[in-house]
């Protein structure tokens, strides 16, 4: 199965996917420069977490007219596995490839820790071998991840299970004391309707080895790699 | 040509005897845009002209270092090819006035210092400190000071892995902002700032020049008072959206061996970049100021000299490598254009649009500087307060004294602070903040790297000799309850004003006992910084030399943390315990002293200790180890409970007799504690100690160790249950040492109330 990290100006973890993909998964991967229109031979792709164009007037907004984001958008569409981690779904946000927007945290600072999440919906490409409802831990890092979004748009997510992860406490309960950012409902990550767009802020990269305090991220990539090679394929 | 007149020379901070100098090393009198180069070469900052005699006292040479000081950075190699490239610089003034943008660009201008050398810069550390937090303009400038760095930091996808901050009133008009980077490298990629190859292009690149910053080397060699308000134009701002393209871009450059020579415009801008490019390359150059790319119109030549823009690097690309090398630019969005070129005269020849406006040897700027000896003295006051012996009353209640210490702003946690950091960012961090020593794995070999930054400002300030020994002697002791064999220095000295000779006695008895403590230890010093000039309003900051340090572990799996780990581990305290309170956070807190003799230190015993414990982390043996600094054993102790998550049964041996048979050479509990009181025993800083857990089966090869290296230890209690139990009176070395003899609690806390104490207090006046 073959990954493609997108790298952006500014994007600072494009590097870390790259190395779970190849060193963890033992996947083939490749970097795709964001001048680059044309993409072809991938079966997932990674916009990476960062700063991408500085993350000036707006998270994601510059990238989002990036020369490469029109294949991207046209891979999505065709039923490509797209991954948006961090500033990544802030830019699949500003694509609209994911509905709602990013508000800065409530808190008005950068949050760095561990946060908890419970996995709302395992029946994703990306989240197959979780257990729907377990409580996974993935570290999150950003300024910009209070998400927003209309009343109506919430319902139809809930109602279509797209919401892949929500911020909870120890005992999988969704409450405000586990939410480290503001965010709408307590989310973490979303996917789109036919579930082959995920985006979401905790960096499941950084928790792939036991070495960094834990394994728990390994999962979503296995999952993809898992859910590929079954031979599933979403639309088109 | 027309003499200037001497207000010139005086403000951008030149004496009129080094004026004169200037004009016999010229043979005439130097001109305008002259003058202000050799002000900020000669500036302390730049020049080092009041601490170079003071700092060839260091060690500088071990097997490992490959680069030692005068370079951009140090490089010491770890094996497998790799080298570590680090250095740590101030950015104390800038911050004092803007502290956002000065912090910000403390970050910068010191990951540039280790990209230049052509490693990936793989982890930040600072230091900082303020006044008290009781203080609103302090608790601005520790704001602004953490979100600049944060800004910068976490834009540039380097991970601030560790620091230290300190609140004392000393600190309250001139923080302190010690930005450290540690880089990676393979051998084969180090670059170094030399211009050579007569004939060859120079280039500017990275960002346009603008006004920014202009004498910025000047102020951060002055004291700062009333007016330096003023001088806010002076502090640059950062773009660290450039930074992160100049990283990759000049990492890509460097390792496909395309240049010659590279340097960071930090300080003194263009100016510096260039001549000590061509004085290490024992070559001239000439620049042609109209070519450098400009942010401003009618920018004078002096004024594009002096700018110290951010982001800018000067290189000398080998030859017929600069259309490569401007491909690769243009690739990242930056500029890259050729300015001048690499001449064989030893001159820095300035011209604006090809009329020589600046002509002076090179190395005049940078080896001419004059060296000042300066005149030094005891402070009186100093040598008064070191002699009172503090005789503090017993406390009636521990609880409350515990809570004091605990929740000091200096010893409290600093997760506030940390939890704004990207510490995680590259997937290397295996020990994130919060332990005695951040670890990172090294990527492809099965090595990591603990590093570290420290200063007990307050010893400093009652023995500055014995103050710098235990800065070197506790950084190292953070690394080793790491696990890791400490692999060098850098320093960063900040004093006052070293025209004074009482501060210039602090400086040198500071080095002094650095030098001491390398030379026993055999860590050198590789790279460092000096900032002289901390004073407000006549007032000098505490002597204050921070330590950064690098550490070396072969086996990754082999890393230890502060933390304990498993219910009924037994609780041991390496070292010996003295009734050593003098200068300690105990006696702050409590009763609002600093006086006394500092702890002891006996750099032998130092030595046995980290030996010891090193082998006990090697032979896997403890579940946990953390260094005993600030409020003693009682905050160690709490700390291991909040960490681990669990707590404590303990008991301090302090009213029974010692085994009489045994010394210390045969690893029985100490004798000194005999008689102590509790308080003492809790909150002496005794030096050369380690707190550790460890399953009680391995007690007798814990033993074993300890004889050998003839370091004494302490069985103190158990790990367990949700409090935090303190007891007086002895427990038993076998069998179950939670249970102690007798005696009742003096302290019996829930560990929760304790960790809420300890987290909450930064928060709370910092919401």
């Amino acid at each position: 199965m073959k990954f493609g990290v997108v790298v952006f100006p500014g994007s600072n973890c494009d590097a870390d996917c790259y190395h779970v993909i190849r060193e963890v998964l033992d996947e083939p991967v490749s970097y795709i420069w964001h001048q680059e229109i044309a993409i072809g031979g991938f079966d997932c792709i990674i916009l990476p977490g960062g700063f991408s164009y500085g993350d000036y007037l707006r998270t994601g907004a510059i990238a989002r007219f990036s020369p490469v984001m029109p294949a991207v958008i046209e891979f999505a569409e065709n039923g490509g596995l797209v991954l948006g981690i961090c500033n990544g779904f802030q830019i699949l946000l500003e694509a609209g490839l994911l509905p709602g927007a990013m508000k800065r945290n409530d808190s008005l600072q950068f949050r760095c820790h561990d946060s908890l999440l419970r996995v709302e919906n395992n029946r994703t490409p990306f989240t197959g071998l979780y257990r729907e409802g377990q409580v996974i831990t993935v570290p999150i890092a950003h300024m910009e991840g209070n998400y927003f979004v209309d009343s109506q748009t919430l319902d139809a997510l809930e109602e279509n299970g797209q919401i892949v992860f929500r911020y909870a406490n120890v005992g999988g309960e969704v409450v405000p004391e586990a939410n480290p950012n503001g965010s709408m409902g307590n989310i973490a990550g979303i996917c789109n309707r036919t579930g082959n767009v995920l985006g979401m802020m905790p960096h499941p990269e950084r928790c792939s080895e036991g070495v960094l305090g834990g394994r728990d991220g390994a999962l979503l990539f296995q999952s993809v790699v898992d859910w590929w090679k079954r031979g599933e394929r979403v639309g088109a | 040509m027309s003499g200037l007149e001497p207000k010139v020379w005086r403000d951008m901070g030149l004496t009129d005897s080094e004026y004169e100098q200037i004009k016999k090393i010229l043979g005439r009198e130097p001109n305008y845009v002259e003058v202000g180069m050799f002000a900020v070469m000669w500036s302390e900052h730049c020049g080092y002209k009041n601490s170079r005699p003071v700092l060839k006292m260091f060690p500088t040479k071990s097997d490992r270092v490959l680069q030692g000081p005068g370079e951009n950075a140090g490089i010491v190699d770890i094996g497998d090819g790799l080298a570590v490239v680090f250095k740590v610089e101030s950015h104390n003034h800038p911050s004092a006035v803007e502290p956002f943008q000065g912090a910000a660009t403390g970050v910068g201008g010191i990951v540039r210092d280790i990209f230049t050398m052509g490693a990936r810069p793989i982890a930040s550390l600072n230091s900082l400190r303020f006044g008290s937090l009781d203080n609103a303009r302090v608790r601005y400038l520790l704001g602004g000071v953490v979100a600049g760095i944060a800004a910068y930091g976490n834009c540039l996808g380097v991970p601030t892995v560790g620091g230290e901050v300190y609140f004392h009133p000393c600190y309250e008009g001139n923080p302190l902002v010690n930005a450290m980077c540690v880089g990676l490298i393979e051998h084969k990629h180090i670059a170094r700032g030399v211009a050579s190859g007569v004939g060859n292009p120079v280039m500017v690149v990275g960002a346009k020049t603008g006004r920014d910053g202009i004498h910025g080397a000047t102020f951060a060699s002055e004291e700062l008072s009333e007016a330096s308000a003023s001088r806010r134009p002076s502090v640059q701002v950062g773009d660290p959206f450039m930074e992160k393209l100049l990283i990759e871009a000049c990492l890509e450059i460097i390792h496909r061996g395309l240049v010659g020579g590279i340097q960071d415009m930090g300080a003194a801008g263009l100016t510096s970049s260039s001549c000590e490019m061509a004085a290490r390359g024992g070559s001239g150059m000439e620049i042609d100021v109209a070519l450098v790319p400009r942010r401003e119109e009618g920018m004078t030549p002096y004024e594009v000299m002096l700018s110290e823009s951010q982001e800018r690097m000067l290189l000398v690309p080998k030859q017929g490598c600069e259309d490569q090398v401007g491909e690769v630019f243009t690739r990242w969005g930056l500029d890259a254009v050729v300015v001048g070129r690499v001449t064989e005269d030893g001159l820095m020849r300035i011209k604006d649009n090809g009329v020589v406006v600046a002509e002076v040897p090179a190395k005049a700027l940078t080896d001419e500087c004059p060296v000042y000896y300066r005149e030094e003295r005891e402070p009186e006051v100093i040598k008064v307060n070191r002699g009172t012996s503090p005789n503090p009353p017993e406390p009636d209640d521990y609880n409350q004294v515990l809570r004091r210490v605990l929740g000091s702003s200096s010893v409290a946690s600093k997760e506030w602070v940390y939890r704004q950091y990207d510490h995680m960012v590259q997937v290397n961090t295996a020990v994130r903040p919060g332990s005695d020593a951040a670890v990172l794995r090294v990527k492809g070999t099965n090595k990591g790297l603990a590093m570290t930054i420290d200063c007990n400002s307050r010893y400093c300030y009652l023995d500055p000799f014995r103050g710098g020994a235990i800065a070197v002697a506790e950084a190292a002791r953070n690394l080793v309850c790491s696990g890791a064999q400490p692999l060098a220095i850098t320093d960063c000295l900040n004093f006052g004003n070293p025209e004074k000779p009482e501060v210039f006695w602090q400086f040198r008895q500071s080095v002094s006992g650095m030098t001491a403590a390398c030379n026993e230890l055999g860590i050198p010093v590789v790279s460092g910084n000096v900032s002289l000039y901390n004073e407000t309003n006549g007032e000098a900051i505490y002597p204050t030399p921070v330590v950064g340090m690098v550490g070396l572990i072969d086996n990754i799996d082999l890393r230890m943390t502060q933390g304990f780990k498993e219910e009924g581990d037994v609780i041991v305290l390496l070292g010996d315990t003295l009734p050593e309170i003098g200068g300690s956070e105990y006696l702050y807190v409590t009763q609002g002293q600093e006086i006394g003799q500092v702890p002891d230190l006996d750099l032998a015993r130092e030595q046995r200790l980290q030996e010891c414990c090193l082998e006990l982390i090697k032979n896997s043996l403890m579940g946990s180890a953390h260094d005993c600094s600030e409020g003693g054993l009682g905050v160690a102790l709490v700390e291991s409970c909040i960490s681990g998550g669990i707590g404590a049964n303990v008991a301090l041996p302090t009213n029974v007799g010692s085994d009489a048979g045994a010394s210390p050479a045969v690893g029985a509990n100490t004798a000194s504690s005999s008689g102590m009181r509790p308080d003492y025993y809790l909150f002496s800083e005794s030096q050369s100690r380690v707190l550790i857990s460890i399953p009680e089966q391995n007690l007798s090869a814990l033993k074993e160790i300890c004889d050998r290296h003839l370091v004494p230890f302490t069985v103190l209690g158990r790990v367990g249950g949700d409090a935090v139990v303190i007891r007086k009176g002895e427990a038993p070395a076998t069998g179950n040492p939670g249970r102690t003899v007798g005696e009742e609690a003096i302290i019996n806390m829930e560990l929760v109330e304790l960790e809420k104490l300890w987290r909450g207090e930064i928060e709370r006046w910092m919401g």
